[in-house]
């Protein structure tokens, strides 16, 4: 291999390589820098002509089929469609002709270490498409630079004077090269020596265009096949049932009856690893029953005769650590951490000529995927081979890895189309369950671990309830001048090798409304203790702390007779862009933008003498933008949502369709969880068992449509799958309080709404 | 080789075929099965573990979620609350029994792909199943209609799903 073959170097560690693939086709790819520097022989999945071994991220066949891969596994967000756009695009490529497959893990061996492929591979976290914006045009660039050299070498012309089209290299005479007719030149040409020019805006064909998801079909159709779907031919089916304590323990078991089941094979008991972070090992004690078929192993463990014996968290419950957070509020205590504080609060509070001051509770929530946990895994010997309903694979790798002891190639994970995930599947206590069963001595056949939804219900690493302060300073000119929000919560990150001083970072964002624009505001959180598991959740930590503030603004702009659009353009002031302490910068007219356009769709200026109530709220973060308006109307005692309207602004939009789908799911599952939703835990066991007791919203419950606008614009392009949660409740929140002069500061809303009626 | 085998036979032996065993005959997407395991297993674990069928998916221990939906004698009815049993010899259509022999989509999931009616994917096929049975008594079905479609979706594809089922009684399915 010629220097120049070697590749570009991406970063540090990565190198982008052509390469050539069986018959003629031209395969670009990402390889670690380790294994590029060592010359060593390019793996056979890497050249492979199976849709399943493919290792590289762009494909093109003799016969001008492309095929593109994606690394990050799509829980719904879309990513299996508008990253391979991302790619297609740069590359020119004929849509039509394009082909996408799921990489799975991307990971070598590095001496032991694990060495990643294909860099970051992570899903539903809102940072796949700034990820690949930053990376994977480059892939696609590449390909096209080549093609274009294999042309301009056919034809004897220099390759500025050739253009690309949909799939086609087109001369200035008109002749045409299909890109399946050049792949086989292409895949012998150098690499260029650095990235060609990417392609500007006004040159693209598909980012900005609206397209349907790529699995469209095949998910219609019954087609796709998840992990829950899958099997190999030998595989035994485990079901499970967890302690009601995570710290208990089992006192007694008989399974007599249990082997009697026809089709029954094994009952084995699990228990945590001790030592392990949170998320890496099984949260409880477990028993399985390993059957032959699902239903064997369902009708097994109804047969169990178990004995749970209760750990020191028994006498925990969630009306406690309510009171608790309350009697701290009350209190003088010191914060765990003070995570802002400009200006001097205390100083202007001197000053006040209003004050304000108002707290929200917010109960725990739990993750509720619609594909319950479950993993299918095979360990042999030297091999390990799963399939995983995972957002993270490399943590799935991590986690295999110290079970089985594994090297880093012996271990195989396919991510196939995940069914939900909000940050439930980073956690992957379900995967060392499964990997445990299946490197036991006596099971010489691969699992797959099924929980039932009870198990998903009562077994979640939980989002945390939290009790917010709020307090405002108005000056005399009102002005607000201070700002100070003191919250109370258990951290999602303890346990996770997260230090103390960080443990604050899971629950309030440093950046947050108002930050910035109050000239004395300070945030402190407070922390609480709890056995209860918790983990990463959707749009954490901004839909319990934009509930709180865009509530608390309503408010504000209440007591001092105000339109609460107005109060909130007086506090956002003119369009600039402050600096945010996390990096990156707050641009006022971005936010201000949204909030203007939701405020025009719901004819905002009618808000006073509506016979229905209008409710508004903003919110932003990741550097995207988001507005709701809501209307809501009352009817027999009923809360009827009438009408939601949504603007946000990302950037620079891939696939407006694949937006618009975004921004309206996310919109949906906020109302859902803000009218219905609530974990509760008494005597430390949580008391939601089945769908029943945790009712996500029905179809008669939520508007008919969410009207939906997106802002275009130029900038490297945020993430979305969940940028419109957090405003979507305080803007419900605020327009019920127009409707009934009933101020929901406690949700769930539903509920709350009824006790204060 | 295998001429000396064949002459290794014995000879005498002769084929009785094996008596027709008892069970329970199904009817699943046109084809006739025989399911001769527990008569108590839900349809569900029969579709998926036994048949592999596996668009019809698991929504909790009594269909919740509407994952589980089926068309049991037309009516979307929840695959894990029906035993094989009482399924015998009705007719009974899953997700992957919707499409033409010919591949030509049902409207209903043709008009689920035009509005993007889709997050995760997951429950779409419950969605489609309680769609088409609603379309198959309301031709134009009302809001009120749509609101009493027993599915639930994390996802949020609730008012996609509105949009297409009006889509199909528009007649519109697969139409710009």
């Amino acid at each position: 291999m010629s220097d120049a073959n070697r590749g570009i170097r991406l970063s540090r560690r990565r190198f982008l390589q052509v390469l050539a693939g069986t018959a003629g086709a031209l395969v670009i790819g990402i390889r670690a820098a380790e294994a590029a520097d060592t010359d060593a022989p390019l793996p056979p999945s890497l050249l492979g002509d199976t849709f399943y071994g493919i290792g590289a991220y762009v494909r093109i066949d003799t016969d001008g089929n492309v095929l593109i891969g994606v690394r990050d596994p799509d829980t719904g967000t879309g990513v299996a469609t508008s990253l391979p756009r991302i790619i297609a695009d740069e590359l020119d490529a004929d849509w039509n002709r394009v082909s996408v497959v799921s990489l799975g893990l991307g990971v070598t061996d590095n001496n032991g270490q694990p060495s990643w492929i294909y860099g970051r591979q992570l899903g539903g976290t809102g940072g796949s498409i700034s990820a690949a914006w930053a990376d994977l045009r480059q892939a696609g660039a590449v390909a096209r630079w080549l093609l274009l050299q294999a042309a301009a070498r056919r034809l004897g012309v220099p390759a500025d004077r050739l253009r690309c089209e949909s799939g086609t290299v087109i001369a200035l005479d008109g002749r045409r090269f299909t890109y399946g007719s050049l792949v086989e030149d292409a895949s012998k040409i150098d690499m260029p020596t650095s990235v060609p020019p990417l392609k500007t805006a006004e040159r693209y064909q598909l980012i900005g265009n609206p397209a349907g998801d790529v699995d469209a079909r095949e998910i219609v159709t019954g087609q796709t096949r998840f992990a829950i779907d899958q099997q190999y031919g030998d595989t035994l089916t485990a079901v499970v049932v967890h302690c009601p304590w995570p710290d208990g323990t089992l006192d007694g078991i008989d399974f007599t009856d249990t082997l009697a089941v026809k089709g029954v094979r094994k009952v084995l008991q699990l228990s945590p690893e001790v030592g392990q972070q949170a998320g890496t090992t099984l949260s409880a004690t477990a028993v399985v029953v390993l059957a032959e078929d699902t239903w064997s192993a369902l009708k097994g463990r109804q047969k169990l005769k178990l004995k749970w014996k209760a750990g020191a968290s028994n006498s925990e419950s969630s009306d406690a650590l309510e009171q608790q957070a309350n009697a701290l509020l009350a209190g003088k205590t010191d914060p765990t951490t003070r995570v802002r504080n400009d200006g001097d609060y205390d100083a202007a509070s001197k000053k006040a000529a209003r004050r304000l001051e108002a707290t929200y509770f917010q109960p725990w929530l739990a993750h509720a995927t619609a594909e319950p946990m479950n993993c299918l895994v095979r360990v042999e010997k030297n091999k390990a081979t799963l399939v995983v309903p995972t957002q993270a694979p490399q943590k799935a790798w991590a986690v295999v890895h110290r079970i089985t002891g594994l090297s880093p190639d012996q271990i195989e994970i396919g991510v196939p189309r995940v069914g939900g995930g909000y940050g439930r599947r980073l956690d992957h206590d379900y995967l060392a369950e499964a990997v445990m069963l299946a490197s036991n001595k006596d099971i010489d056949t691969s699992v797959r671990l099924i929980w039932t939804h009870d198990q998903d219900l009562a077994h979640d690493y939980y989002r945390s309830g939290s009790v917010h302060q709020l307090s405002v300073i108005i000056d005399r000119k009102r002005q607000i001048t201070g700002w100070y929000q003191r919250m109370v919560s258990a951290s999602a990150l303890v346990n996770r090798g997260v230090p103390d001083s960080r443990l604050w970072t899971s629950e309030v964002d440093v950046d947050q409304l108002p930050a910035a624009l109050v000239p004395n505001y300070r945030s402190d959180w407070y922390a609480q203790t709890s056995a209860i598991p918790r983990g990463p959740a959707r749009s954490m930590p901004h839909l319990s702390n934009a509930f709180a503030v865009e509530s608390f603004i309503d408010e504000i702009a209440h007591s001092m007779k105000e339109d609460p659009l107005d109060t909130h353009l007086r506090l956002l002031g003119d369009a600039r862009e402050l600096p945010l302490s996390g990096g990156g910068t707050f641009d006022t007219g971005r936010l201000i933008n949204v909030l203007k356009l939701v405020a025009d769709r719901i004819e905002w200026k009618n808000w006073l003498h509506s016979v229905n109530g209008l409710g508004i709220a903003c919110w932003h973060f990741n550097g995207a933008y988001v507005a709701h308006a809501v209307e809501v109307a009352t009817k027999d005692q009923k809360l009827i949502v009438q009408r939601v309207v949504c603007a946000v602004d990302v950037g620079r939009i891939i696939n407006p369709m694949g937006l618009e789908g975004q921004v309206a799911g996310a919109t949906l599952d906020a109302l859902s969880t803000a009218l219905n939703l609530s974990i509760t835990f008494k005597d430390g066991q949580i008391q939601q068992h089945s769908a029943k007791d945790y009712p996500l919203a029905s179809m008669a419950q939520l508007p008919d449509a969410v009207e939906v606008i997106t802002v275009p614009g130029d900038r490297d392009p945020a993430g979305a799958s969940f940028l419109a949660m957090p405003t979507a409740a305080p803007a419900l929140a605020n327009a019920v309080f127009r409707a009934t002069a009933v101020r929901i500061r406690r949700l769930p809303l539903t509920r709350e709404l009824s006790r204060l009626s | 080789m295998a001429l000396a085998q064949a002459q290794a036979l014995p000879a005498t032996e002769t084929i009785v075929p094996d008596k027709i065993r008892d069970g329970i005959d199904l009817q699943i997407n046109g084809e006739h099965y025989r399911h001769t395991g527990d008569p108590q297993m839900p349809l569900l674990w029969y579709l998926r573990d036994v048949l592999r069928l596996t668009g019809t998916k698991y929504g909790g221990e009594h269909g919740e979620n509407g994952a589980d939906l089926i068309l049991l004698k037309g009516k979307a009815t929840s695959a894990i609350s029906v035993t094989v049993a009482k399924a015998a010899n009705t007719e009974i259509v899953t997700i992957e029994g919707l499409a033409a022999n010919d591949g030509t989509l049902h409207p209903v999931q043709q008009a689920f792909i035009d509005e993007d009616a889709i997050g995760c994917g997951y429950c779409t096929p419950g969605w489609i199943i309680a769609s088409v049975d609603l379309l198959k008594r309301k031709k134009q079905p009302s809001d009120d209609d749509i609101d009493t479609l027993p599915n639930v979706c994390r996802c949020g594809c609730q008012t996609r799903v509105r949009r297409a089922i009006k889509r199909v009684a528009a007649g519109k399915a697969g139409q710009p």
